[in-house]
């Protein structure tokens, strides 16, 4: 009977030992897909227990959390209302997160590994755990300045500094207040979600980085100006043919300048004036010259086709592949399939002020701990170096020609260089154009970099252009700069 | 007393007589420092769930502290009159599972708002009370566990009444589609957590009784010997009443526990492991045959195989319960959340079947680990028992005790953990419920009364 109590025994040991591993193989190996498995409401709740934290623009709070006395312990609350929502995004019960809540969830919440010993700490002193601010880059008199230059219009406008990749100003308009998707009662959460989902207006997309993407119009002849003389193949004085129509190959269209006229006197015209006018008949014959592959080079050298992180994750700007001669001469000023977002154009202008090195665009100056002591300080990363110095200072002085002596002139400020370029893009046959201003002020030594973009030719019936509606908004924005 | 260390003789006398009384004082002072250990811990599991949910101590935490101390103590001072040699681990382990259990159906209370009689903890805490009675009952009256075996057939008629009682209409009830209760109006309990005492006590005294004649006599077919229906009789029919009055209170998890503690009885009281092949094909096949024919069998066996599938995870009776109790034990992790900083409310029945993922999301795998390694502490000492027992009887008796306490902890938290399907056992001591509490604190009377008989007879008998 002793030998049959052992092997009993040892029986039960087997049982126990299975309990050992599945409890093991649960609360060890499988916790990051039950941690995320869309029906366990505790990370949802845990999301909101830890005291999340706060975002700052300047000293100012924007978005902090607030302890309130239900099951999720701290309420979100935005201030500035639509103000700051393109950047801060939204933190809701049931409907998602995005923007900044989202991009930098794992610091706001405190899960991040650099906060590791915080997080120890915390469970040794048994203080609640607390997430990392962030302060962004955004300057709120400048972001004040675009929000009220853009007024009702539909569009954005991204204002940066050339030199460090800090975003200083980031509007999409119209807006949304983030607060009316904070609230704890899921039912409030979807029905006001539902409603601005719905609206027309689609205040939920974020123009500035995402939604359809634009048609760049004529500001795309600045890459493609790049890539002419970056490449060595023309220099700013070099000619092409100067007709007042041009028919398009292998194709029944034609194409005309804007003026509907030849590009100024001659019978040929330099890149400088091509530019400085934005004409499209010599910029389809350049685009044609130096070939779809070179063009995609430079466009990719600008950030095209890539996922730019501001941290948000951007929609890739389109520089489309396997054009035929026609595409490829309406692309050259920025037509056929070329779309981009207003970021995309931002980093051309701030690669250009910037004497052809471009930096790294962001809304994150730092994340601060508890005490609002940087845990990381703000350090400006190379996105890239598309063009040279020379090339750079090249484009520059024909952007300044352009606001100074141009179809750009309606940004200019007196008594600084502004360099410019505008953009009046086509979206189809009685479309709406969709208007555009970027450059960067002053020009010898650039402190921002801006771009406006303004959706429907600037409201119902008005003849709009890139000159007329998004260069004086966009100056607004550079006097917002200067004036600091 | 004056004792003169000069005379030889004298000195073995008291030499005798200290041993006599020292042995044993030793025992009950190890056994009052670990039940006072126990109760430490369980007091600052107490109070660290009170700070964790609601951020103060509330005194009310030192009634059922207290009350659970008191309790225990009696106890242990009734252990020192009459089983003064009884195993010294068995009462604290037992003491910090049921103090853990009260914390954390205390910390349950506490984030659904309980508080007063309508509190679990507080009813727990009053069936602790009237367990540790009646284990204080079992222990002052049976003072030599062989008396037992002769009502043998006693137990057995105890333990199918019990189990039959549920399916008396008007006292029986049905709940969560298992008709395994007996409500009387005043109080309402399970029968059959007492039931599987009385069956352990039948089987444990039938098989000493008819061991010989089922392993030696009968006839040998396929190479092994068929012990005689004559025999085998009255086992099979309990068991097979057992089986149908089971099958027909859909209640799952305590058929297998009656059947596993059978097979292993046989097992040892034989010595012929063909009992667990016969046994466990037996039963494979009935399970098999169920999961086809009885919807509520298949149903199980679906949220075991495919819990995270929708269509189970939304089924009435399917995995919701399951998968959230997983979602449990992962947010516990390694460490837990740390008690009352979890959301172990979330799952259905978290103070009762679900109570190892409730502990194991706020004490983390550490907990869990712990907690496992106490009842095998517990199952350890039990073997024990039956190993240095001096009659085949008070073998049997002490490994079938054990062995369901064991099973029990087996199916319920391999039920939660996914091993197994789920079958809606109480895990023993933790969970709330006053019948399980009952019936586990009888076994641990009657355990505690085994090892006193073992170690006093070896004192009493030197050199045996």
């Amino acid at each position: 009977m002793i030998k049959e109590l052992r092997r009993v025994s040892i029986g039960i040991g087997v049982l126990f030992g299975a309990l050992f591993v599945s409890t093991t193989v649960i609360q060890v190996f499988q916790v990051d897909n039950l941690r995320v498995d869309p029906r366990n409401v505790r990370t949802l709740y845990d999301s909101y227990a830890t005291e999340r934290g706060s975002i700052l623009v300047g000293s100012t709070l924007i978005a902090e959390s607030v302890p309130v006395d239900d099951v999720y312990r701290y309420q979100r609350t935005y201030h500035g209302g639509g103000l700051y929502a393109p950047v801060t995004g939204y933190f809701t019960v049931n409907q998602g997160v995005n923007g900044i809540e989202f991009a930098m969830n794992d610091k706001l919440s405190g899960q991040s590994n650099s906060q590791f010993f915080d997080q120890i700490i915390a469970l040794v002193s048994g203080t609640d755990p607390r997430g990392a601010s962030v302060k962004l880059t955004i300057n709120a008199a400048v972001q004040q300045a675009a929000r009220d230059a853009l007024g009702e219009l539909t569009g954005a406008a991204i204002a940066i500094e050339p030199s460090t990749g800090r975003i200083l100003a980031f509007v999409s308009t119209p807006t949304f207040d983030p607060n009316d998707l904070a609230s704890h009662d899921s039912d409030v959460v979807r029905s006001n979600y539902d409603a601005l989902l719905n609206s027309t207006a689609r205040p939920l997309i974020n123009r500035a980085i995402g939604g359809d993407l634009y048609h760049p119009g004529s500001v795309f002849k600045l890459v493609v100006a790049a890539a002419a003389i970056d490449s060595g193949m023309m220099s700013a004085q070099s000619t092409v043919p100067n007709p007042s129509k041009l028919d398009l190959p292998l194709s029944n269209s034609t194409i005309y300048n804007a003026s509907d006229t030849s590009c100024g006197p001659g019978r040929s015209v330099t890149i400088a004036t091509a530019l400085r006018l934005s004409c499209n008949i010599p910029f389809a014959q350049i685009g044609v010259q130096l070939g779809e592959a070179r063009l995609r080079d430079y466009a990719e050298a600008f950030g095209f086709g890539a996922t730019v992180e501001v941290p948000m994750k951007t929609t890739p700007s389109i520089f489309p592949a396997g054009m035929d001669d026609a595409q490829l001469m309406l692309s050259s000023f920025g037509q056929f399939d070329v779309r981009v977002t207003p970021l995309q154009i931002a980093m051309v202008s701030s690669a250009i002020a910037n004497g052809g090195l471009l930096m790294a665009p962001t809304v994150v100056d730092s994340v601060l701990a508890r005490d609002l002591s940087p845990l990381s300080p703000f350090t400006p990363v190379e996105y890239g170096d598309p063009i040279s110095a020379d090339t750079a200072r090249i484009l520059r002085d024909m952007m300044v020609d352009g606001v100074a002596d141009g179809v750009a002139n309606g940004a200019q400020i007196p008594g600084i260089a502004v360099a410019g370029k505008t953009g009046t893009a086509e979206n189809g046959v009685d479309q709406p154009y969709t208007l555009w201003f970027t450059g960067f002020a002053p020009a010898e030594n650039p402190r921002v970099a801006v771009v406006v973009v303004v959706e429907n030719s600037g409201g119902k019936g008005t003849p709009g252009t890139g000159n007329s509606v998004a260069a004086p908004i966009a100056r607004k924005i550079m006097e917002a700069v200067l004036a600091q | 007393m004056s004792l003169s260390p000069s005379s030889a003789s004298n000195a073995t006398i008291t030499e005798q007589l200290m041993l006599r009384l020292k042995v044993p004082t030793k025992l009950r002072n190890l056994e009052a420092t670990l039940i006072v250990f126990a109760m430490i811990v369980t007091t600052a599991a107490l109070a660290l769930v009170d700070i964790g949910v609601t951020g103060v101590v509330n005194p009310s935490i030192i009634g059922l502290s207290v009350g659970l101390g008191a309790i225990v103590l009696a106890m242990h001072v009734a252990q020192r009159f009459v089983a003064r040699d009884a195993d010294p681990l068995i009462l604290p382990i037992v003491t910090l599972l049921n103090g853990l259990g009260i914390a954390m159906i205390h910390r349950l209370d506490l984030s659904a708002g309980l508080t007063g009689w309508e509190a679990n903890a507080t009813r727990q805490m009053v069936w602790t009370a009237i367990a540790t009675v009646v284990a204080i009952g079992v222990i002052v009256t049976v003072r030599n566990h062989r008396v037992l075996q002769r009502y043998r057939y006693v137990w057995m008629l105890v333990g199918v009444v019990l189990l039959m009682l549920p399916l008396v209409p008007f006292i029986g009830v049905t709940i969560n589609g298992a008709r395994l209760w007996v409500d009387l109006g005043f109080v309402s309990f399970q029968p059959g957590e007492i039931g599987k005492i009385a069956l352990a006590l039948f089987f444990a005294g039938y098989l000493v009784t008819a061991r010989d004649s089922l392993s030696v006599v009968g006839k040998r077919l396929f190479g092994v010997t068929w012990p005689r229906i004559k025999d085998l009789g009255p086992i099979v029919v309990v068991w097979a009443v057992a089986m149908l009055v089971l099958i027909f209170q859909r209640d799952l998890g305590t058929s297998l526990l009656y059947f596993g503690l059978f097979l292993v009885l046989m097992y040892v009281a034989t010595g012929r492991a063909i009992w667990f092949v016969v046994g466990g094909g037996l039963f494979g096949t009935g399970a098999l045959i169920a999961s086809q024919f009885l919807t509520y069998v298949q149903g199980r066996f679906d949220a075991w195989l495919d819990s995270f599938n929708q269509a189970n995870y939304e089924a009435v009776g399917g995995s919701y319960q399951l998968v959230q109790g997983l979602f449990g034990f992962a947010s516990g992790g390694i460490i837990g959340t740390g008690l009352g900083a979890g959301y172990p409310g979330i799952v259905p029945l978290a103070e009762s079947d679900y109570i190892v993922a409730s502990l194991g999301e706020e004490l983390g795998l550490v907990g869990v680990f712990a907690i496992l390694a106490l009842y095998l502490l517990f199952v350890a000492r039990g073997i024990r028992i039956g190993v240095n027992g001096s009659d085949d009887f008070g073998r049997l008796l002490a490994v079938g005790l054990t062995f369901v306490i064991a099973l029990q902890v087996f199916i319920v938290v391999g039920g939660v953990t996914r091993v197994i399907p789920v079958t809606g056992l109480t895990t023993p001591f933790l969970a709330a419920g006053g019948s399980s509490l009952v019936a586990n604190w009888i076994i641990v009377a009657l355990l505690l009364r085994l090892s006193d008989t073992v170690r006093h007879q070896r004192e009493a008998v030197p050199g045996a």
